[in-house]
C-alpha cells in the first residue's frame, strides 16, 4: 500500500526540489511506494477543485506532507493551513520552510521599501505604480512553524539529498526520524587551537591550504581571521560524506543550515565564538543579516532610519 | 458586459499564476494577461551587503540554475572590483556553466517537455510525468536519472556544493582542481557526450517526426532575439558581446555595460513579472498586429544570433537546423530541438576545458580590494541572458543593485502567444475544452522561460477555465483536469 504524499511550495528557487532528484538512482525505487496526491511541481491537481467551484484551496488527505519556501502572501497562509488540516505528519523542507531562509533578508525592509525599489527604483525599468491586480504581501516573511504547527525540519540550503531520502524512508518504515543537533565545526576537519591568528579580514582573497592536501592539514578558516558561520550552525550539509560543502570548496559556512537549535540564538553565539578566539565583532559590517542570513523570519526586522 | 474567464492555477510556474481573458458583448476575444504572482525584492534586500557576499546571495534566486546568477554575479563583482579573474578560475567557472547547462537541458527536455514527445500530448496527465516516463520507458527513464545526477555530481566534486555553490568568487574560483578529480570527471564528461549523442539522434528519429506539422505551425510569433556571441560571432554561453536581433534577422552587437540603451523594463499593473523591451523601438507593445520591441532569450534566440558553433558535433547539428527551419526560426516549439543542439556543445566545451592542462592550475584566484565603482556583468543561462548590475560605496558594500533575468525576457511573447491562442480559437462565445488544451500547449512551450526558477516535473499544463458573469457570478467552468 502506498504511502500518500502531497507537496506545496511558497517563496522558493526550487532548490529543495532539485535536491530531491539529486537522490538519484535510488530515487526510481522510492517513486513507486508513494502515491502523490497533489505537488504543484509534479501533477495538476487543482486546490479551487478540477472545476473551480470550491471556496477555498482543497488538498486531498496524505500521510505525509512537504511544504519548501517561507510565507510571503495571505494566499501562502491560507494553502499552509489547509495542508496542516489534511497532512498527518508534515514535513518542513529546506531553510525557507524552517527559518525564511535568504528571502527573509527583505525583512529588514518594510513592504512598501521593496516596492519602491522594484517598481520604481530599478535603473533599466520604467517607473510605475505597484502592480495591484495581483495576491497581497503578508507584513513579513514568515517561517511555517510561525503560521502552522510543523512535525519535522529538514533546514538546509538547500536541503541534502541524504537528509531528504532518510526522512522519507524512515517515515515509510514507520520509525522516528532524528537528526542531531551539532555544529558545523563538529563536523568540520579543519585544524582549531582556539586563537585567532589574525585579525578579522574579508573573504577577498583565498584561506591559506596547500594544493593537493586534504582539509585536515588547513587552519580553521575562522582562526585564520575569516568570517565563518560554522560554530551558530547546525551540522549535515557535508550529508553522509559529513565534510561540510562549503568547506570543501575552501570556503567559510554563511549559515544555511539554520541556528543549531530552534531555542539558539545565532547573533549570541557568533559574539561568543569570535570573541572566544580574540577576534572584534563589530569590525564585521551588516551583523544581524551576516548571523541570520538563513534565519530571518523572526529573527531580522526593518533597519532603524538614517536621517 | 463582456465575460472574464480565469484559468487558474496554472501550474509549472514558480508561485502561482493565473490566466485572465476578457471577452467582449459578442463573445471574442478583447484581451488576455498571464499574471505573475511571485517578488522577492533582491533589489532592495542585497542593499548594505558586502558586494563579494553577492555571488553567494544572489544562487538563491535560482535553485534550477544557481550556476548561472553565481557565474553572472562573480563576474560582476570582478567589474566591481576592477580585476581579470585569474584564468584558471575563469575557466572553472566556465566549466560549472557548461556542466549546469547540462544537468538542466537533460532535466528540462525529458522530464518536461519531453513527457508530451515521449508519451504523446494526449495522455493522462496523471501518467504523463516523470513517474508515467519510468513506466512507460523504464530504460531511457534511468538513463536520464543517472545521466542528470551525474552532471550534479560532476559539479560538486569541482566546487564542493552543486546547488547555490560558493566556489565562483570575485577574481576567480576558491578551489584549485586537482589531477585525479580531472581524470574522473573526464571519463563522466565522455559519458554525457555519449547521452547527448543519443538524445539528439534519438529525438530526431523518434519523436519530432510526429510532430513536424505542430512544430511548423502551432506558436509561431514574429519577435526578435537576443543571446551572447564570442567577437568572431560563434556561440558563447560563459562570456561575450550581447546580440540584439530583428524579427529580419538583421542585428546589433552591443557591450553589456550598455544594455540599459538596449533594454528597457515595462511594468503593467497586473503582473508582479516586469517586461523587458527593445529600447531602441522607442516603445512597448504587445499587440499581436502591431508588437513593438518584442524579443526572446533561451535556446531558440541562441540559435538564431550566432553565426557557428565552435564544436563539430554542435556545428553540424545547427547547419542542419539551418537548412530546415531558417534564420531566425520563429517556430516556438523549436525551443526543444534548440535545447538539445545545446547539450552537445556543452558537453563538447566540457571535455575541450577539461583537455586544457591549464584547468589543474593551482593559482585560481586574485585578491581584490574594496572601491566604490560600478559593475555590471552576464552569462547565458539556459533560460536567457542574465545581467547583474551592482553599486558599491569605498568600502565595497552594496548601494544598488539591478538585475534582469534570462527567464523574464520572455514575458511579453508568452502573453502574446496566449493572446493570439485565445483570440483564434475563441469567436463568437463558443469555446470547449480544445480551448483548453490549445492555450495550454502554447504556455507549456513557453513555460520553461517565465521562471527561471521553475521547472516542474510534469508534462502538462493543468489549465481552468471559468465564465465569469458581470455579477462575478460562475456561469461555467471547462477544465482539462478530471476530478
Amino acid at each position: 500500500m502506498a504511502v500518500r504524499l502531497a507537496e506545496e511550495w511558497f517563496t522558493i528557487c526550487a532548490g529543495c526540489e532539485v535536491t530531491i532528484l539529486d537522490i538519484g538512482e535510488p530515487l526510481l525505487d522510492l517513486l513507486p511506494k508513494l502515491e502523490i496526491v497533489h505537488m504543484p511541481v509534479l501533477m495538476d491537481h487543482k486546490m479551487w477543485g478540477q472545476t473551480g467551484d470550491q471556496p477555498g484551496p482543497e488538498i486531498p488527505e496524505a500521510e505525509v506532507g512537504i511544504i519548501s519556501g517561507g510565507i510571503r502572501t495571505e494566499e501562502n497562509k491560507e494553502i499552509a493551513e489547509e495542508m496542516r488540516k489534511k497532512c498527518k505528519t508534515l514535513i518542513a523542507l529546506g531553510s525557507c520552510a524552517c527559518y525564511g531562509g535568504l528571502p527573509a533578508l527583505a525583512n529588514q525592509f518594510t513592504v512598501d521599501e521593496i516596492y519602491d525599489k522594484v517598481f520604481r527604483g530599478c535603473v533599466s525599468t520604467d517607473s510605475a505604480d505597484t502592480p495591484n491586480g495581483v495576491s497581497p504581501f503578508t507584513d513579513r516573511v514568515y517561517a511555517l512553524h510561525e503560521v502552522i504547527k510543523v512535525d519535522l525540519k529538514l533546514p538546509g540550503c538547500p536541503t541534502t539529498p541524504d537528509m531528504v531520502a532518510e526522512a522519507l524512508t524512515a517515515l515509510l518504515e514507520g520509525r522516528p526520524v532524528e537528526f542531531p543537533s551539532k555544529s558545523v565545526c563538529d563536523e568540520c576537519p579543519t585544524i582549531r587551537e582556539k586563537k585567532a591568528v589574525s585579525n578579522l579580514k574579508r573573504p577577498l582573497e583565498s584561506v591559506a591550504f596547500e594544493y593537493g592536501k586534504p582539509l585536515d592539514t588547513v587552519r580553521c578558516f575562522m582562526e585564520q581571521g575569516f568570517l565563518c558561520n560554522g560554530p551558530a550552525t547546525r551540522s549535515g550539509c557535508g550529508g553522509a560524506a559529513k565534510t561540510p560543502r562549503c568547506i570543501k570548496a575552501y570556503m567559510p559556512c554563511r549559515g544555511c543550515y539554520g541556528p543549531i537549535s530552534d531555542s539558539a540564538n545565532p547573533m549570541v553565539d557568533m559574539m561568543g565564538a569570535l570573541s572566544t578566539i580574540g577576534l572584534d565583532v563589530k569590525q564585521i559590517p551588516d551583523r544581524a543579516a551576516t548571523f541570520n542570513r538563513f534565519s530571518g523570519a523572526g529573527r531580522l526586522r526593518p533597519l532603524p532610519k538614517r536621517s | 458586459m463582456g465575460k472574464t474567464l480565469t484559468i487558474q492555477p496554472v501550474t509549472r510556474i514558480e508561485g502561482h499564476a493565473r490566466i485572465t481573458i476578457q471577452l467582449d458583448d459578442s463573445g471574442n476575444v478583447s484581451d488576455t494577461q498571464v499574471n505573475v504572482l511571485e517578488l522577492r525584492g533582491f533589489e532592495k534586500f542585497c542593499v548594505g551587503k558586502p558586494v563579494e557576499e553577492m555571488p553567494r546571495i544572489t544562487t538563491r534566486i535560482c535553485g534550477v540554475c544557481p550556476w548561472s546568477h553565481h557565474n553572472a554575479s562573480a563576474k560582476t563583482t570582478d567589474a566591481v572590483f576592477g580585476v581579470d579573474p585569474a584564468p584558471t578560475g575563469r575557466k572553472l567557472r566556465e566549466l560549472c556553466n557548461s556542466i549546469a547547462f547540462m544537468e538542466e537541458h537533460i532535466l528540462h527536455f525529458f522530464f518536461l517537455a519531453g513527457a508530451d514527445f515521449v508519451l504523446g500530448p494526449d495522455a493522462d496527465y496523471k501518467t504523463r510525468n516523470v513517474i508515467g516516463i519510468i513506466a512507460a520507458a523504464p530504460d531511457i527513464a534511468r538513463r536520464v536519472v543517472i545521466s542528470r545526477h551525474m552532471a550534479a555530481k560532476m559539479l560538486e566534486m569541482i566546487a564542493g556544493k552543486a546547488i547555490h555553490p560558493a566556489a565562483a568568487v570575485p577574481g576567480g574560483f576558491s578551489r584549485p582542481l586537482l589531477e585525479e578529480e580531472r581524470k574522473e570527471l573526464k571519463k563522466m564528461a565522455d559519458e554525457l557526450l555519449e547521452f547527448a549523442k543519443f538524445s539528439i539522434s534519438f529525438a530526431k528519429e523518434s519523436l519530432f517526426p510526429k510532430y513536424l506539422d505542430t512544430i511548423q505551425s502551432l506558436g509561431v510569433l514574429k519577435t526578435g532575439y537576443l543571446g551572447t556571441v564570442k567577437d568572431d560571432g560563434s556561440m558563447d554561453l560563459y562570456d561575450g558581446k550581447l546580440r540584439m536581433m530583428q524579427a529580419d534577422g538583421s542585428y546589433e552587437d552591443f557591450d553589456v555595460k550598455n544594455y540599459t540603451d538596449y533594454i528597457g523594463e515595462h511594468v503593467e499593473p497586473w503582473s508582479y513579472l516586469k517586461f523587458p523591451y527593445m529600447k531602441k523601438a522607442g516603445a512597448f507593445s504587445m499587440d499581436l498586429d502591431q508588437p513593438n520591441g518584442i524579443y526572446r532569450t533561451n535556446t531558440l534566440a541562441r540559435m538564431n544570433v550566432v553565426d557557428k558553433i565552435d564544436t563539430p558535433l554542435a556545428q553540424a547539428e545547427l547547419e542542419e537546423f539551418r537548412e530546415k527551419f531558417g534564420r531566425p526560426a520563429q517556430q516556438t516549439l523549436l525551443y526543444n530541438w534548440a535545447r538539445l543542439i545545446e547539450l552537445l556543445y556543452n558537453a563538447e566545451n566540457t571535455i575541450r576545458l577539461l583537455e586544457d592542462p591549464e584547468i589543474t592550475s593551482p593559482e585560481t584566484r586574485v585578491k581584490v580590494t574594496p572601491r566604490a565603482a560600478r559593475g555590471i556583468g552576464s552569462v547565458e543561462a539556459p533560460r536567457g541572458t542574465l545581467i547583474h548590475d551592482y553599486e558599491t560605496d569605498e568600502n565595497g558594500l552594496i548601494t544598488n543593485v539591478n538585475l534582469i533575468v534570462g527567464t523574464t525576457h520572455n514575458n511579453a511573447p508568452i502573453n502574446m502567444s496566449v493572446k493570439s491562442a485565445a483570440k483564434d480559437l475563441i469567436k463568437d462565445g463558443k469555446y470547449d475544452q480544445g480551448i483548453l488544451n490549445t492555450v495550454e500547449m502554447m504556455i507549456r512551450a513557453h513555460d520553461p522561460c517565465l521562471s527561471c526558477a521553475t521547472h516542474t516535473l510534469d508534462g502538462k499544463i493543468g489549465v481552468k477555465v471559468q465564465i465569469v458573469g458581470p455579477e462575478g457570478d460562475v456561469l461555467t467552468t471547462f477544465s482539462n483536469v478530471g476530478r
